[in-house]
């Protein structure tokens, strides 16, 4: 049996927890104020996770662990060594921000961040329901505790109460809906779930009424983990009151997990109900669009806007999920999914840049997070205001930025299906982006058109700075050559349909 | 690297490097840089002309490497007798903005240089694309260096017109890419123009398609009735913003329609031809008489800029050799005509801060030499033979009254009032007694401006005196898109 448990699947996995659990007590012994020690140790061990990880995902190898438990394949090692770096970029960021916020009396914001990077590997190689659960609850735990991080701030631990209240919620609903497709299956494992459904021996038992109700219960679950129009609630509320260290930490490397479960729970696990879960998902995306465009116009806090803005993006993404299985075809599932992937993590990248320019912009006493302490940001930095311009013109779908491919190839997976409904969904998706480009724009022209109301030095350190550049200019690279990435999409998502 | 990549990346990296530049401390250095950046960047065009084979249709400088092999997108470029002067006029409209900007952008100049220089990469992108994707993202991205334009450096309502001029064109364009990803899943899988020449297409969908083209091209030219941001946006853009917007910026819409309406939907385009004419004659008369009550310099200009652009539609709507030779020289000639317009505008608003007509009143007596290119530019403006104005619309209303005599009156009728507005502004602006203050403080042209309108000038007539080089280069482009416009796509 032990030599079963193909430990290789799960090496990265391994390295991060022991690195978690070394790092806790290391930074014991740490004094400084900055935990200068802890955060290069925690960023070398992060580094050695995403080369692994890397090294994992272009060797192209399928491998099952621990009895079929776990699955490492090129689409989970992407999204893991992806989600790797964005936590890294998520430290260098938020590391100055939360040193004068009083959040590092101790090194627990890097052990949580590794504890919460820790579920979403888990998240994205569960290959049974029960080990993607424990991924999520492992994740939303650490997120729960990272958002009240700041533990004498009201607004924070406001924010983490309702986050956990509704990410509760939201965790029994996955799991009701997974315990009813474990009724109707009688499994665990996806690929027995598949082939109980696909076989008709689920929908034999008399039990098709139970199988759907779960699939109902699944797809809410995941849309509050995505944060989708009507389980969005959470979104404003969370981005705005936790610290925005950790609101970058809940809005980037997370959407990644939460891409591979829905993946794999809805692909690879009860694909033969694409029919009714694509239903859902266009009536989630449609009204992601419109809630989240719309309301994102009236914001004046910017991180409310980026929340309803994500909210939309979320929506745009989806689009290209539901767009696999047309009439029981499914020729266009990898062009589909690799689409929502390309998008998923262009769009980590964006936020990224984007919330490193607002953390960048904090200082001790001073959260830069009004949509007017931006005015005139061109005046006093060029290059912080050049990298949210690059990033919302990108979140706006303009070309030469990778936003425009993301848009470009969810839209070509829906017209590829050829049906007046997808048609119809593409039209409507490019007037939201229309509308969508009006914010966007609107950060643009407060940076650049108006004058500056605050006039303090930008003090930042020179590694936020410089990987701030680098983040900046990927989204403009990766606009101008986005073949690489997009192939490496398709490759994954091929290797997962096989 | 390709002499069309040449010519479009050499004045983006200029550009980028200005950009880099940061704060703008070093303001001279920054003008000499963007100055090289152009010049070398029309240099690169030159040997394009020289080169230029005559009497083939077939594209030349042919550049074609993959670009996104998941979509099977191509960095295809190539010009034809139709984009070849297109290229050129860039380039050279970008020198002469640089210069005439020189000293009147004083803040920030460093982006305001880079600005432009990478705005007219992208704009020689558009024209020498040859691959659908790679033409939108050219044709998309020219809007963020323009809407910065005008934000930054534009008027007290510039806020106003840079939205309106964003957000209308994105419109526009975002239904064009629905209609290209279309035409991509059709075409099985290429976003190759000359694959989608070929490609046969039923006359609900060439109707469908032509009419989100339409939305693209006809918000850029622009045409009544959606031509209402073009005057907003004038009015507020700083100098060089208006001259490219009108010299350049205009040409990429109905540069769209010979690209990509008229061939790929030979069809719908004869099908909806009347609602093309009716528009373009509503743009030259109506739009005509609009611009004869602008109390504005600047607005009255861009109304005439919209007649102007009627006459091109109208030309490319009436299918004859005639018709759309004289739409596209009718677009060369509007921007070295409109630019200087606008540059002349510029100069006076330099002085005065006014673009009220009313402002003005014999500027003749204290700006003799400006006056004379003032009145060359303005002839031009309404036609005057031996001018630049006058050979397209001379082309395009032959070519109308051949196909219908009616069409050809009413566009003749527009020359009437192109010669009435121009003339009555010019009159109102530069002769007469001197009106005020202001004007009898004015200097005449330093060297520098002289320079500018000068060369301006003498493109102004040279063009009208011998087109022979400009309509010789698209002679066989034209004819060949005729007989490819003449077969139906439909199914049989």
């Amino acid at each position: 049996m032990i030599d079963k448990l193909s430990w290789v699947a799960a090496y990265p996995e391994i390295l991060l927890l022991t690195m978690a659990c070394v790092i806790a007590l290391a930074d014991l012994t740490v004094k400084t104020p900055l935990r200068g020690a802890t955060y290069v140790l925690t960023l070398l061990s992060l580094g050695a996770v995403a080369l692994l990880l890397g090294m994992a995902a272009v060797s192209g190898t399928t491998t099952l662990g621990f009895g079929g438990m776990i699955v490492s394949d090129p689409m989970g090692n992407w999204l893991k060594c992806f989600a790797t770096i964005a936590m890294m970029i998520t430290l260098v960021y938020g590391r100055g921000y939360a040193g004068q916020r009083d959040m590092m009396r101790g090194g627990e914001m890097f052990t949580l961040a590794m504890f919460a990077l820790l579920g979403m590997f888990v998240m994205i190689s569960g290959h049974n329901f029960l080990v993607i659960y424990l991924g999520l609850e492992l994740l939303t735990l650490s997120s729960y505790a990272l958002v009240a991080l700041r533990r004498d701030d009201v607004q924070a631990t406001e924010a983490a109460m309702k986050y956990f209240v509704l990410g509760a919620l939201a965790s029994g609903f996955l799991l009701y809906g997974l315990s009813m497709v474990y009724g109707a299956t009688g499994s665990l494992a996806l690929p027995e779930v598949m082939q109980s459904i696909a076989g008709g021996e689920a929908t034999l038992k008399g039990s098709a009424q139970v199988l759907t109700l779960g699939l109902v219960f699944v797809v809410a679950g995941l849309a509050f983990k995505l944060g989708v129009v009507p389980f969005h609630m959470w979104v404003p509320d969370v981005y705005h009151g936790a610290p925005t260290a950790i609101t970058l930490m809940i809005g980037g490397a997370p959407k990644l997990a939460a891409f591979a479960i829905v993946i794999r729970l809805l692909v690879e696990g009860l694909q033969p109900l694409a029919f009714d879960w694509q239903q859902m998902l266009a009536v989630l995306a449609v009204m992601s669009l419109l809630v989240g465009n719309f309301a994102a116009i009236a914001q004046t806090n910017l991180k409310r806007m980026l929340a309803f803005s994500t909210i939309a993006q979320m929506g745009f993404m989806l689009l290209g999920l539901l767009a696999g299985v047309v009439n029981g075809d499914t020729g266009n599932m990898a062009n589909a999914y690799s689409s929502s992937m390309f998008y998923v993590i262009t769009y980590v990248l964006t936020t990224l840049g984007t919330f490193g320019v607002i953390l960048l912009l904090s200082r001790s006493g001073f959260e830069s997070e009004n949509i007017s302490d931006l005015a005139g940001l061109n005046q006093r930095s060029p290059l912080y205001a050049g990298v949210m311009a690059i990033c919302m013109f990108s979140l706006a779908g303009v070309p030469p930025l990778v936003g425009f491919y993301a848009k470009l190839s969810v839209l070509q997976a829906l017209l590829a299906s050829s049906g007046a409904f997808y048609v119809g969904l593409a039209v409507f998706a490019v007037i939201m982006s229309l509308i969508g480009a009006f914010y966007y724009l609107r950060l643009v022209k407060v940076m650049y058109f108006d004058a500056p109301t605050q006039t303090a030095d930008i003090e930042a350190g020179l590694d936020a700075r410089s990987v701030l550049s680098v983040n900046g200019a990927l989204v403009l690279l990766l606009g101008i050559l986005p073949g690489g990435l997009m192939a490496l999409c398709a490759q994954a998502v091929a290797a997962l349909l096989a | 690297m390709g002499l069309l990549s040449l010519a479009i990346w050499t004045p983006i990296a200029f550009g980028v490097v200005l950009l880099a530049l940061g704060r703008d401390d070093q303001a001279p250095m920054v003008r000499w840089i963007a100055l090289v950046g152009a010049v070398v960047g029309l240099a690169v065009t030159v040997p394009l002309y020289t080169g230029f084979k005559l009497g083939t249709a077939a594209l030349q400088f042919v550049e074609k490497a993959p670009w996104i092999e998941n979509f099977n997108i191509h960095y295809h470029l190539g010009v034809d007798g139709i984009s070849l002067w297109l290229v050129l006029l860039t380039a050279f409209i970008n020198v002469v903005v640089i210069v005439a900007s020189w000293e009147s952008i004083t803040t920030r100049v460093n982006q305001y240089m880079g600005a432009f220089l990478i705005l007219s990469g992208l704009m020689i992108g558009v024209f020498s694309a040859q691959d659908a994707m790679l033409f939108y993202v050219f044709f998309e991205a020219t809007l963020i260096p323009m809407y910065l334009i005008i934000g930054i450096w534009g008027g007290p309502n510039k806020i106003y017109a840079a939205f309106k001029f964003f957000l209308y064109t994105l419109l526009g364009s975002l239904l064009m890419l629905v209609a290209l990803i279309y035409l991509y899943t059709v075409s099985g899988g290429s976003f190759a123009l000359a694959d989608w020449y070929q490609l046969p297409l039923s006359g609900t969908a060439q109707t469908l398609l032509f009419f989100a083209f339409f939305a693209a091209f006809a918000v850029k030219v622009p045409m009544w009735p959606v031509h209402t941001w073009l005057p907003d946006v004038h009015v507020e853009a700083p100098t060089g913003g208006s001259a490219v917007l009108a010299a350049i910026m205009l040409k990429l819409g109905a540069y769209g329609f010979l690209r990509f309406s008229l061939p790929i939907l030979p069809d719908a385009s004869h099908e909806w031809a009347w609602l093309m004419i009716a528009l373009s004659l509503v743009a030259v008369i109506y739009v005509g008489l609009v611009a004869m009550v602008q109390q504005d310099m600047k607005k009255l200009v861009a109304y005439s800029s919209v007649a102007h652009m009627g006459f091109v539609t109208l030309g490319f709507f009436v299918f004859s050799d005639l018709g759309v030779s004289g739409g596209i020289v009718q677009m060369i000639a509007h921007g070295f005509v409109s630019a200087a317009m606008f540059l002349g505008i510029g100069v006076l608003y330099d002085r005065v801060h006014s673009r009220e007509i009313a402002d003005y009143g014999g500027v003749v007596n204290t700006m003799p030499k400006f006056a004379a290119f003032a009145l060359l530019f303005t002839m031009a403006n309404c036609g005057l033979p031996g001018t630049a104005g006058f050979v397209g619309e001379w082309m395009v209303i032959l070519a109308a009254v051949k196909a219908n005599f009616w069409i050809g009156l009413l566009a003749a009728s527009a020359l009437i009032f192109g010669a009435a507005y121009s003339l009555w502004m010019y009159k109102r602006v530069y002769l007469g007694a001197v009106g005020n203050d202001n004007v009898k403080n004015l200097i005449d042209l330093n060297a520098r401006e002289f320079l500018v309108m000068a060369v301006l000038a003498l493109a102004v007539l040279f063009m009208g005196v011998y087109p022979k080089p400009f309509t010789d280069v698209m002679d066989a482009s034209v004819a060949e898109l005729l007989r490819h416009v003449a077969v139906s796509k439909l199914p049989q």
